[in-house]
């Protein structure tokens, strides 16, 4: 029997060790018209069946990987050095367990103390957890972390409307038995000076991302002060992109109290959504109130220097329903990958990527802009994604892209309508390092095609 | 031995990977936004290689050998698994594609999501949540959702019994609602006098680990959900005990109403050194329409000459989205994998060699070791890490020994209601040598608990590092490198 080792002299030999008859027997105390359910399965494969059956259906996928592909809106196609596949596929670190037995699992807390640490270096913050499942509860876990810090006292959040539409949903969810007000309404052409006058001392916190859902950059400086002044110590919690803090100033140099975002850019595949990293980094003071493990520095018995889970005291394993979150499982490995991606590119390369995403996307801005019919909407400035206003609906642009060109596929943009219904016609394109030039030109040609 | 920190390898000016070239024309940058320090290490690909690999062989992992950490279920993780995961088709897809470019990735969520419903006996699944917290969250919030549908406002309350894991407490107040903690009896099952009298319009349900944490299965399970039910309450079922189960009872036809499942325990998926999982959530039909949206389900147009063809479907009453996208695509693929290749007997198998191995392995070390609740165990069972003629030796000291002898130490200290809990789950992927080497072990350290205490006292001496010290690292925390 496949993965079980036993032979039938071994299986025998146990039973009579165990003192019953038959493995029936160990079964006695389940109700007997409960017991041995037929379940509606297939019949099973061999380990060759299952991988040409699995190797068919993800032939029927189409590879974003290695097609021209112009779609971000929170999961993007970047290079991941062939260096982070190979570590993550470590038996040692892939098949261990959370790190509950510090002395035998040294490498995993290593590497995530690394990982809180570069995660510190990008934010520009003090602490950073050891992961979440993904950008958006990361985002949900800084409105729980504010809340806790005002000890649910106040039940205003202001919420930005540019924030990606999933996360803002995932906030919604996760805070429905909270009783809390969510304000900031879901017009994406709202000033942040306006979200800023909505503070006031019933608000928690204030969410902002940068580059936003529509890939806006915006101004943080002046706005923590500004919350703070108008909600007494509200907190200032900045989504972000994480390959952009290559290049830009990070929000903790503006004053943040929380920062977090979604990791996969760094190192992580597209996989169709998951799994992917949600990071968080806050400043020190929170360290007792934040979600999520926390590795720190010790020394053992010796003298010799290790790592180990601390201030857990704030866990669900310790403090049950007291705990400052449920959160069990994260997303170890994929932290791994991230720590990898950065140290592999380091200070430089991962400078370098930012500034190839910045302008491979500006240039691709401009050919856009220049074809008839489709023009950016230049708001604000932008890092890597960009908003067209096209000639006719998103979805008919992109079935053209991928079907009317002859011996070329193309990923189009993403279709804005389905969040912001005044947004129709409004495509968000993405730009990264693997769109080479000849691919930008191709989608530029490509759309002064349409309607023709 | 120690491996200096990545960025203490570090050289200035030395680069790793190279990204590739610039091919467009330079466009001005935001100045005044742009950061003046990127303060990560520059090492090179090698140091890279060296550093992560020599970390690497400071961890012990399933591939190395036994691992019974009691509750987590650490079986062999299949290597077919992460070659189907690995495949180009499923790692390069973006997850909004159109649905058109997907099916076959939609296939797989659609079909998993059907296996789960038949392997636990339930009418909806959702692949959405990235964990088993993440799925009792979500399970909670669909209680919590179905009582106030139905104008039952008043149910505030979620019945927790004390050998629960924590994260079903932590998940009941993160949903708003109340904890009430139910004790144990004497036989380990949920008491059902303290039961009956909790029972009231409150209740908006239970929280039932079943088998318990104490690896036994409730004796009186279904009068626990006949009560629940009787009030007006839902029964949640905390599903990480499963791999006792699959094959062999379906929570669903016990009445179970909403329960999740852990793909990273009973169905194979790697623990990643703590993630990712997948915590599917299975409902019983009056809970279907609550489920976090979207899920995939077959395009009700179609006509039955067409082929198959997969949508995203919301839930009309959807407690809304738990994370971005559909879940852990990649976990959902190693599952599938697993499922696909031991089908129904194969479950069925599984389950009954992870309940002969927990017992061939309490058998071994009954006796030696004090056992709170003398019955046939399912899938994992808990001792007594003390012994009475040996009162300085605690449970930790055991654990610590274990890592001397070159094997994983089982969960300690878990169930809370047995004092120095030592719990331990072998599964069925051990073999008979593996359980045996471990027993001897376990009875050795026994002996030397009486013999030469100090040992497990100094416990570990054969291991990277000694014990750590958690109280200096708590009191006065290091949590980055500093430059």
């Amino acid at each position: 029997m496949v993965y079980i080792p036993h032979t039938d002299a071994e299986r025998r030999a146990m039973l009579a060790t165990i003192g019953v008859a038959d493995i029936a027997a160990l079964f006695a105390d389940i109700p007997e018209k409960f017991r041995y359910p037929q379940l509606d399965l297939p019949e099973p494969l061999s380990e060759m069946e299952t991988l040409q059956e699995l190797q068919f259906l993800a032939g029927l996928n189409l590879n974003a990987n290695t097609t021209p592909t112009f779609l971000g809106a929170g999961a993007y196609r970047h290079w991941v050095p062939s260096v982070v596949d190979y570590v993550i596929s470590r038996g040692e670190f892939y098949t261990a367990y959370t790190p509950y037995q510090a002395e035998v699992s040294q490498g995993t807390l290593q590497a995530i103390f690394e990982y809180e640490s570069m995660i510190c270096d990008l934010t520009g913050m003090d602490i950073a957890n050891a992961s979440h499942y993904d950008g958006a509860t990361a985002a949900a876990e800084a409105v729980i972390q504010a809340y806790n810090v005002f000890r649910k006292k106040r039940n205003k959040i202001v919420l930005a409307p540019t924030v990606h539409p999933q996360y803002r949903q995932v906030i919604h969810t996760y805070t429905q038995g909270m009783g809390l007000e969510i304000v900031g309404g879901d017009d994406p052409t709202t000033e942040i000076a306006h979200l800023v006058e909505l503070v006031d001392e019933q608000t928690a916190c204030l969410i902002l991302q940068t580059p936003d859902f529509l890939g806006q950059l915006h101004d943080l400086s002046g706005l923590a002060d500004a919350i703070h002044a108008r909600g007494k110590d509200a907190q200032f919690v900045v989504i972000t992109n994480p390959i952009s803090l290559g290049l830009l100033k990070p929000p903790g140099d503006y004053g943040a109290d929380i920062v977090v975002g979604e990791g996969q850019p760094l190192g992580l595949g597209l996989n169709f959504g998951g799994p992917y990293l949600g990071f968080y980094a806050t400043r020190a003071q929170f360290a007792r109130q934040m979600a999520g493990r926390l590795v720190g520095k010790t020394v053992d018995i010796e003298g010799k220097d290790g790592y180990v889970m601390t201030l857990t005291t704030r866990e669900q394993h310790i403090r049950r329903d007291k705990a400052t979150s449920n959160i069990c499982s994260n997303q170890g490995l994929m932290a791994l990958a991230a720590t990898v991606y950065m140290a592999a590119l380091g200070k430089h390369g991962l400078r370098k990527v930012a500034e190839l995403n910045y302008h491979k996307a500006h240039y691709a801005a401009d050919a856009i802009d220049a074809v008839e019919g489709f023009a950016v909407v230049r708001r604000k400035p932008f890092f890597n994604e960009f908003v067209v206003h096209c000639p006719a609906p998103v979805e008919e642009i992109n079935r053209f892209l991928l079907e009317e060109i002859e011996a070329v596929e193309i990923i189009g943009g993403y279709d804005l309508a389905q969040d912001y219904p005044a947004m129709a016609n409004h495509m968000l394109v993405a730009v990264t390092e693997m769109n080479s030039r000849h691919e930008i030109d191709l989608l530029a040609e490509a759309l002064s095609a349409f309607g023709d | 031995m120690t491996e200096p920190l990545i960025y203490e390898l570090s050289s200035p000016g030395r680069e790793g990977v190279k990204p590739p070239q610039l091919d467009v024309p330079e466009s001005a940058l935001p100045q005044g936004w742009l950061r003046e320090d990127l303060p990560l290490p520059e090492v090179s690909e090698i140091d890279v290689v060296r550093h992560y690999l020599r970390l690497s062989q400071l961890n012990y992992a399933i591939d190395k050998g036994m691992y019974p950490l009691g509750s987590c279920t650490m079986k062999f993780n299949p290597k077919i698994n992460e070659v189907t995961a690995r495949l180009p088709g499923f790692t390069g897809i973006h997850p909004l594609q159109h649905p058109d470019d997907v099916q076959g990735a939609l296939y797989v969520i659609y079909t998993l999501q059907e296996y789960i419903k038949a392997i636990g006996g339930f009418a909806g699944v959702t692949l959405q949540p990235a964990a088993g917290a993440h799925g009792e969250l979500t399970g909670v919030l669909i209680m919590r959702k179905y009582h106030l549908e139905r104008g039952e406002t008043q149910r505030d309350t979620i019945l927790v019994p004390d050998s629960a894991h924590g994260t079903n407490p932590a998940s009941t107040s993160m949903s708003g609602l109340r904890v009430v903690e139910i004790p144990s009896d004497a036989r380990g099952n949920v008491d059902l006098d303290a039961l009956r009298s909790q029972v009231c319009e409150r209740v908006a349900g239970l929280m039932f680990t079943n088998p318990n944490t104490l690896g036994l299965f409730e004796e009186h399970m279904e009068d626990v959900i006949d009560i629940v039910h009787g009030c007006g309450g839902l029964v949640y079922g905390d599903g990480a005990n499963m791999n006792a189960l699959t094959g062999i009872m379906r929570p669903g036809d016990a009445g179970i109403d909403v329960m999740h499942f852990n793909l990273h325990k009973t169905f194979s998926t790697p623990h990643g050194g703590g993630g990712p999982g997948c915590g599917a959530v299975g409902v019983a039909a009056h809970l279907v329409d609550y489920l976090p949206g979207p899920i995939v389900v077959l395009d009700p147009n179609l006509e039955e000459e067409d082929d198959p063809y997969f949508i995203f479907h919301e839930p009309p009453k959807s407690i809304g989205r738990v994370k971005a996208f559909w879940g852990h695509f990649g976990i959902m693929v190693r599952a599938y994998t697993y499922i696909r290749m031991l089908g129904s007997e194969g479950l069925r198998r599984s389950a009954e060699h992870a309940v002969l191995n927990a017992n061939y392995l309490l058998s071994r070390i009954k006796g030696v070791y004090p056992l709170p609740y003398d019955r046939i165990c399912k899938h994992e069972f808990v001792v007594e890490g003390r012994f009475k003629d040996a009162p300085g030796v605690h449970a930790l000291d055991i654990a610590k020994r274990l890592i001397d002898y070159g094997v994983h130490p089982p969960t300690n200290y878990f169930p809370l209601i047995v004092p120095e809990a030592l719990m331990i789950e072998p599964t069925e992927t051990e073999s008979r040598q593996s359980l045996d080497n471990y027993a001897d072990i376990l009875l050795k350290i026994a002996q030397e608990a009486h013999e030469t205490p100090d040992l497990l006292h100094a416990a570990p001496q054969n291991a990277p590092v000694r014990r750590l010290d958690e109280v200096r690292a708590a009191r006065n925390p290091v949590l980055r490198y500093e430059h």
